[in-house]
């Protein structure tokens, strides 16, 4: 069976689908990427699914799971280059993907997780302002 | 009806050469870009209810031509259990496999014409036909 | 009826025999029907082509129009019916170019002879195939042209077009239907995609009416443009149009409306912090 590589750049882990999955690699990617966020504690995932030509209910399903997961693994997902034509079909097959964060290609995907892992910092300063000011 | 082909669908990878091989005969129907992409993504969630709810099956592609338009009509093939209340089978949102229940119902979305005959005990078959516009 | 192969010898003989004549009367009436709209050269030589095709049909033993020794006529008569609609020639003048070539025949037959009437009512038979053929290609042609036209008229209507870095919008004017906001809809999508835009304006002001379907599309598309990772705006809804939206009940949820290009423009711009 073959496997969808996952890459890591920096502090994310990027995935481009490249086959037409069968179901099982589909979820063969679910696991692999959930042990690798553990592993390499990265707070970003890019799925680029700008090769695929179909995203059916269960790859839509996976993807939503996949973004579920990392979620609890404190990491976000952000799916990337989804074709218009896709896109269209999943309208009309009545799947609106919630909870998974998308980009048009993978530059403003990375910017997109950048804003985040910025405004974590932020949050981080500012609660640390906030503790500072609450001590005696 | 012609030349219509066949696939035995009775594991995943059999799922994805039903949707190669209903891709290239939409190419070769000169289907537009966005209906290939309803009718493969329609042929991918029947040919999984085939092989998930039927227990395996046929899936047949043939091109059709009824005079004014071409198009192509699929035709997907169980002995399985068959569906107790098509209604409710049909209905967003409904299932008894563990996914989205978007299969049957997403599916009868994307195509121009769908037509399913299911009896109890003797399994399920789902006729889908796009036309090129 | 259909021609005989006796008959059809006996024509053959005589669409080459009397040749000149044949071509001279045949040009002569349609010169007439044409009324000087095309050169008498020119028509000359297009009857004295047709005269080749009648006569191989007919030596090659066809007895009906559709048959395999009338597949270099049939071509011709495409070729002549094509020409004569792209030259804005109506059907009629179109047909009467073939069915002339019965008077000319009649100009050069022997009418005393009974059985050469006879032959005239069979080929007479042949010659109204080809001429129903060439009204029907004639037919073909112009819807053919037609639905070029529209085509051609469908993309010069919906532009697309690169507003700011990071955003496209599409003006939409005339009453959109439903196929043309299909196309629309799927040429936005396509750009965002193509400029890496992700912004959107639809801008609908000059669009005087909606119906569900249409606005459907539109709500469509902003649901598959935020699937691919864009946001749109629907900016320039007239009031008759926001009230058809309400009446049918059609639900714009979340989606950003503003009340010109411009306002939509200036919060997008704002939002992005430019």
């Amino acid at each position: 069976m073959e496997r969808v590589p996952i890459l890591k750049l920096g502090e994310i882990l990027l995935v481009s689908i490249q086959i037409d999955m069968e179901d099982q690699v589909a979820l063969q990617l679910q696991e692999d990427l959930a042990e690798r966020i553990v592993a390499t504690r990265c707070h970003g995932v890019l799925i680029d699914i700008s090769a695929l030509d179909i995203v059916d209910s269960f790859v839509g399903r996976t993807l939503a799971t996949i973004a579920s997961i990392s979620r609890v693994l404190d990491a976000e997902t952000v799916v990337v280059g989804m074709r218009p034509a896709v896109a269209i079909t999943l309208v009309e097959l009545g799947l609106s993907l919630p909870g998974i964060r998308t980009a048009l290609n993978v530059e403003l995907g990375m910017e997109l997780l950048a804003r985040d892992a910025s405004f974590d910092f932020e949050d981080a300063a500012s609660m640390a302002v906030d503790e500072a000011v609450d001590e005696p | 009806m012609s030349d219509g082909e066949r696939i035995e669908v009775g594991t995943d990878q059999d799922v994805v050469r039903v949707r190669q091989l209903v891709r290239t005969v939409a190419v070769s129907v000169k289907l537009s870009l966005v209906d290939q992409t309803k009718l493969v993504t329609a042929a991918s969630e029947l040919a999984r209810n085939t092989l998930v709810y039927g227990g395996g099956g046929t899936v047949e592609v043939a091109r059709v031509d009824n005079g004014r338009r071409r198009g192509i009509q699929i035709v997907f093939a169980d002995q399985g259990p068959g569906i107790a209340d098509l209604e409710l089978a049909l209905t967003d949102g409904y299932t008894t496999g563990g996914g989205l229940g978007l299969g049957l119902s997403g599916a009868r979305r994307l195509v121009d014409e769908f037509l399913i005959d299911t009896s109890i005990g003797r399994g399920t078959t789902v006729t889908v036909t796009k036309w090129c516009r | 009826m259909a021609l005989g192969p006796e008959e059809a010898n006996r024509f053959a003989a005589l669409l080459e025999e009397r040749q000149e004549e044949l071509v001279g009367a045949w040009t002569d009436r349609v010169a007439q029907s044409l009324r000087g709209r095309l050169s008498r050269t020119e028509l000359e030589r297009q009857t004295g082509e047709l005269r080749k095709g009648f006569h191989a049909a007919l030596a090659g033993g066809a007895a009906e129009l559709g048959q395999e020794p009338a597949d270099e006529l049939r071509a011709q008569l495409t070729e002549l019916s094509s020409s004569r609609a792209r030259q804005g020639f109506s059907a009629t003048e179109t047909a009467v170019s073939v069915f002339a070539l019965k008077d000319a025949v009649l100009t050069v037959l022997d009418g005393s002879d009974a059985s050469n009437l006879r032959d005239y009512v069979a080929f007479s038979g042949f010659v109204d195939q080809a001429a129903l053929f060439t009204f029907d290609s004639y037919v073909q042609i112009r819807e053919g042209l037609i639905a070029d036209q529209a085509e051609q008229l469908l993309e010069l209507s919906t532009p697309v077009v690169k507003l700011w870095e990071g955003v496209v919008a599409v003006p939409l004017v005339g009453t959109l239907d439903s196929a043309r906001a299909q196309v629309v809809m799927e040429r936005l999508l396509e750009t965002l995609v193509e400029t890496g835009s992700p912004h959107a304006i639809i801008d609908i002001t000059g669009v005087p009416a909606v119906d569900t379907q249409v606005a459907q599309h539109i709500l469509k598309t902003v649901v598959a443009a935020r699937l691919m990772g864009a946001d749109c705006i629907i900016s320039g809804i007239r009031p008759q149009i926001a009230q058809t939206i309400v009446a049918l009940g059609i639900e714009f949820g979340d989606i950003a409306t503003k009340a010109s290009l411009a306002d939509a423009l200036r919060f997008v711009l704002k939002k992005t912090g430019r």
